[in-house]
């Protein structure tokens, strides 16, 4: 499903990714971790084209994304749920609205729009927080919306990026619990953070560790 | 498309200065246009009244006769583009002397020969280019049996010399009014686009089209213009319809014509300018925000 062959990166002089090489396969649950600088971010943004690739190839579903035409790229977009490290919401728009921005740039119709968003608004808690604009809600809310975002759109792929990040014990629970659902429903999901111990007493999947821009281990996490 | 007029008149609410700097700009460019276009509309109407809508008297030698307005006719129509040709006799034209002189016609019951020429009274199709018009005169002068030509070619001529210049003037600054107008558009949708970067990114990264982020500043555009076109014409009619009937008293021993408005056809068209305007100024920022 995602392929990596000789990924590098380079930011100015420094190497972000080094020959990084990879196979996610359809449904896996992988935990990217590694130290603040190792390059999980990079490696995450290059997978849906935020971030060019300086040197190998990327595939996804058979598409090299180094010959992704600009006029493709949106339709790339749309086959991820993308959770960012600082929520990325649109401080002008509701909750429902934030929602909503990503069925309506599908071009699905403002029925199904409604049912959707009030659907995972629903799942995620934060109906009630339905019109309320993004900076009156608490980082833990803020996540929580960030997520039903990225799901609304039933992607095949989940990544998110120190979803985690800037949450208490229990909100951080309660978002890769969630995540899990997705997963069990055949969603391939992908997870960059630092905090390898949540991460361990949570899920099941495999670990992807960097260091400096290499991994440096490739296990299943049981 | 609702969904993008939504999102445009939230933008524009949430923007309402900046919006409102720019419809204030676009109407006083637009109102700035149409008071020449108002005053060239007008001042066109008196100059085909005073030209009698390009009417022209050809005076006859006095050996013509009647035999020879068959050729004479078809000469002239070769000439130009004649809309129609009547034929005044000289008796005609004395009797129409005398109705028109009324009780001093004493004075011409004494003169023993009609004074007055044969004429031809010439309709010109096309009347406005007064060069043309010279040219077909002088063919016509050319022609035998023709003594003269009569078409107000004297203070005429100069008159139009004067309208022409300020018509020059006239469209030179709608020109300018219309650039300004493009540039502040062009300007406040930049503004407008850089206000929402945030925005904009994160519309591009959950898979939005290029069309689906443009798509409500194009609306946008297409407000501001709008708005200013009716504002500024609005503005015109409010000035016009409190100035204009004392102008037209005040004037009413030297013209015997109403002020008009613009026509239909006008309104429409500064309109439809002005709505483009908007659009355009729109398609050059984003054109060059998006390269």
């Amino acid at each position: 499903m995602i392929r990596l062959f000789n990924v590098s990166k380079r930011f100015g002089g420094k190497l972000a990714l080094k020959n990084i090489t990879l196979d996610i396969e359809q449904g896996e649950f992988i935990f990217i971790s590694g130290p603040s600088g190792a390059g999980k971010s990079t490696l995450m943004k290059i997978l849906y084209l935020d971030e060019n690739i300086f040197e190998g190839q990327v595939l996804i579903d058979g598409m090299n994304l180094s010959r992704i035409s600009a006029s493709k790229l949106p339709f790339l977009r749309r086959r991820f749920g993308i959770i960012f490290q600082d929520f990325k919401l649109i401080p002008t728009r509701t909750v429902y609205e934030n929602i909503a921005l990503v069925l309506e740039a599908a071009g699905k119709k403002p029925s199904f729009i409604k049912k959707k968003v009030m659907q995972v608004l629903r799942s995620t808690g934060m109906r009630k927080k339905a019109k309320a604009f993004p900076l009156t809600l608490s980082g833990g809310e803020q996540q929580r919306v960030a997520v039903a975002r990225a799901v609304v759109g039933e992607p095949s792929i989940i990544l998110a990026d120190e979803p985690t990040g800037s949450l208490d014990p229990t909100s951080a629970r309660a978002i890769l619990d969630f995540l899990m659902e997705y997963h069990k429903k055949g969603t391939t999901i992908l997870i960059a953070s630092h905090d390898l111990h949540l991460m361990k007493n949570t899920i099941q999947g495999r670990n992807i560790e960097l260091n400096a821009g290499r991994i440096i281990s490739n296990d299943i996490m049981l | 498309m609702i969904h993008f007029l939504k999102r445009a008149i939230a933008d524009i609410l949430s923007n309402k200065f900046l919006n409102l700097i720019t419809i204030i700009t676009i109407s006083l460019s637009i109102l700035m246009v149409s008071v020449f276009l108002l005053f060239f509309e007008n001042a066109g109407r008196v100059i085909e009244s005073w030209n009698q809508g390009g009417r022209a008297m050809i005076y006859l030698k006095d050996d013509f006769n009647a035999d020879k307005l068959p050729q004479l006719k078809a000469q002239i129509n070769s000439l130009g583009d004649i809309d129609e040709i009547v034929y005044i006799s000289k008796e005609k034209a004395l009797d129409t002397l005398k109705k028109s002189m009324a009780s001093q016609t004493t004075f011409l019951t004494t003169i023993k020969k009609n004074p007055l020429p044969d004429a031809l009274e010439i309709k010109i199709r096309s009347h406005n280019n007064l060069k043309e018009v010279q040219t077909l005169a002088q063919n016509i002068k050319a022609i035998d049996i023709v003594e003269d030509i009569e078409y107000g070619q004297g203070w005429l001529g100069k008159f139009l010399k004067i309208f022409n210049l300020f018509k020059i003037t006239g469209y030179a600054m709608c020109g300018f009014f219309f650039l300004m107008a493009l540039f502040i558009t062009a300007n406040t949708v930049r503004l407008a686009f850089y206000s929402r970067k945030i925005e904009v990114d994160i519309m591009r990264l959950v898979g939005a089209t290029e069309t689906f982020i443009k798509a409500p500043f194009y609306i946008e555009g297409l407000i501001q213009g709008f708005a200013g076109g009716v504002l500024g014409l609005g503005a015109l009619l409010t000035t016009y319809t409190m100035v204009s009937s004392g102008i037209t008293q005040s004037l009413a021993f030297y013209v015997y014509f109403d002020i008009q408005f613009l026509s239909f056809k006008m309104v429409m068209l500064i309109i439809f300018s002005s709505t483009f305007l908007g659009w355009f100024g729109c398609y050059l920022s984003l054109k060059q925000i998006f390269t």
